[in-house]
């Protein structure tokens, strides 16, 4: 068989647009995805910054399909019977060009993938790949069944399991600590009901997001993208505690029981549930990145490990598209020399050092340790909450000055030794 | 909901294949049971009558929750042949 230039391994946000990179460079590029199209196994929370992503690939959004530029967030902190939000409006949010979208995976990548054949790549669905062909130490090609595809230089772009980073001794072993897996409903409830209950006009989306007695004290929290016709609500779990706790809580029964909170009730009621996902997520942040080139092979987007969990939001999408791009920019300056060693390709790991990926991990590389408080997911929202109950509250009693209530419930579990080493380790993330 | 339920909504073809297998063995002596825990598809069960652990490959949302979360590695997990298991709409 005739050798390919570059193989991508994976029709997800990191493989298209390495393959939209190089698509117009006169090498012969080839995505082989395992769904029946780009997308069908993908899955997200999901909101994109477009700002990260604008400047390396210009051309693509003004006919992307989208779903809602978000100008609302809301935090919320659960408690078991109470609950706090902070509601969050931004006008400039609302300007174009906008700077953040709801998107869901199944459209946006298989149009994706679209833009990428016009441009002359060639993205070939269900193939699993199950195996890289070596030649000594050099990646030369990867198997498919019993096909062997040989190529110059291979791109994993396979995901965050990354079954080809491993087979290239550049990941080590999973642990439940490098983890977390999100879970997620898409509900349909129509463009007017969503507009009128949460609080938007035609066109804008909101983003919520929940921490607190949903978890059963485990890291994570859930949350409520709008999209145009149909709202994404679900969790993410650390898969650490899940391995640790011995709680009795199954994880799936956890999302049933954050749609029966009263405050999330009514924001889908009425609504009809028409798909349940499931996928991954890497958190182990910048110590658990995978080696990132070999001789013939390089690694992007969630298959090195270019994840963060920044405790209100889970970035990965512009990473891995921002690694996408930086991969073709590098293999088309190896093919130029017709050098695909990895000390050519390390080129790569030069031009992701100075991106926005590496330093955002660098800011956040304490992060995932600080996440690991349990208190974090269940004695301070319930504080918090708790603590504005009692602000609020009128009873028979004679209310006692407002300053004496915050400071008694401050002092309980807040302002002790440990809450506020608690509170200073936060400002690690 | 139910998960089946919720299952039900999604789109599936199924091979006639597991593409996940566990060691028994392991199983056997495994208390925690992590994985009946931590799949978000409630598709493992211990059988009652032969005290064996199952799984139910068919609703498989393809997470890899479970080749983790299982920490004594009973679990033989890849990815289904390229034209099997969920097809996700939305995503
Ligand atoms: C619940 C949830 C919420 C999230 N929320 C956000 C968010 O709000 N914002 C954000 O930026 N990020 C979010 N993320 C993270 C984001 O979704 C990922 O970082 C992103 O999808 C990574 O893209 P990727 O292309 O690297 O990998 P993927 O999208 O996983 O693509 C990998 C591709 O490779 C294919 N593949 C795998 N193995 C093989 C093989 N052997 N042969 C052939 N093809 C193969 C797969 O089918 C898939 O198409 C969230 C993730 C989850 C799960
Ligand atoms: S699969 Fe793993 S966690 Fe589940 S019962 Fe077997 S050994 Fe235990
Ligand atoms: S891959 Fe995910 S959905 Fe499938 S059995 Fe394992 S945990 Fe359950």
């Amino acid at each position: 068989m005739e050798r390919i230039d570059v193989v991508i391994v994976g029709g997800g946000l990191a493989g298209l647009s390495c393959a939209y990179g190089l698509a117009d460079s006169g090498l012969t590029v080839l995505v082989l995805e395992r769904g029946d199209f780009s997308g069908s196994k993908n899955v997200t929370g999901g909101r994109i910054y477009l700002e990260p992503v604008r400047r390396l690939l210009p051309d693509l959004w003004d006919e992307a399909p989208l779903e809602r530029h978000v100008v609302r967030e809301r935090l919320t902190l659960l408690g078991r019977t109470n609950s706090t939000s902070i509601d969050h409006y931004s006008d400039r949010r609302d300007q174009r060009p906008y700077p953040s979208y709801t998107i869901l995976r199944a459209r946006f990548d298989r149009w994706l993938s679209e833009k990428v054949a016009e441009r002359g790549g060639f993205v070939i669905p269900q193939k699993r790949v199950d195996d890289l062909l070596m030649d000594g130490k050099r990646v030369v090609g990867v198997t498919a069944g019993d096909e062997e595809i040989p190529a110059r230089v291979v791109v994993a772009a396979d995901g965050v399991l990354s079954f080809l980073a491993e087979r290239a001794g550049l990941r080590r072993d999973f642990e439940p600590e490098d983890l977390a897996v999100g879970y997620k409903e898409i509900i349909h409830l129509g463009d007017r009901k969503i507009e009128d209950r949460f609080n938007l006009e035609p066109g804008q989306g909101a983003a919520q997001l929940f921490v607190g007695a949903i978890t059963g004290g485990m890291m994570g929290g859930g949350f409520i993208y709008t999209n145009k016709e149909t709202i994404s609500l679900g969790m993410v779990l650390g898969l650490a505690p899940l391995t640790r706790l011995q709680n009795g809580i199954e994880a799936y029964r956890l999302l049933d029981a954050f749609k029966e909170r009263p405050e999330i009730r009514r924001l889908v009621e009425g609504g009809e549930t028409v798909e349940y996902s499931a996928h991954l997520i890497p958190e182990g942040g910048i110590r658990r990145l995978a080696g990132l080139v070999r001789d013939g092979m390089l690694v992007v987007g969630d298959a090195a490990g270019f994840g963060l969990n920044m405790l209100v939001t889970v970035r990965g999408m512009e990473y891995a598209m921002i690694s996408g791009v930086l991969a073709a920019e590098t293999i088309k300056r190896a093919a130029q020399s017709n050098d695909f060693s990895a000390s050519t390709l390390s080129h790569y790991e030069y031009l992701l050092k100075r991106s926005v990926i590496i330093r955002d991990m660098e800011t956040f590389r304490r992060s995932a340790e600080i996440l690991k408080n349990p208190r974090l997911f269940s004695l301070y929202p319930q504080s918090v909450c708790d603590l504005l109950e009692k602000v609020m509250e009128i009873d028979e009693k004679p209310k006692e000055r407002l300053s004496s209530t915050v400071f008694k419930e401050l002092r309980r579990n807040i302002l002790t030794l440990r809450g506020i080493k608690d509170l200073w380790s936060l400002r690690g993330i | 909901m139910e998960i089946q339920e919720k299952l039900a909504v999604d789109a599936f073809k199924n091979d006639t294949e597991s593409h996940i297998t566990l060691d028994q063995e392991k199983c056997m002596i495994c208390r925690e049971r992590f994985c009946i825990y931590a799949c978000p598809a409630h598709l493992y069960e211990l059988n009652e009558e032969s005290r064996k652990m199952q799984v139910e490959f068919a609703g498989c949302l393809e997470c890899g929750t479970c080749l983790i979360a299982c920490i004594y590695g009973a679990v033989t997990w890849r990815y289904p042949r390229g034209e099997f298991g969920v097809q996700y709409r939305y995503g």
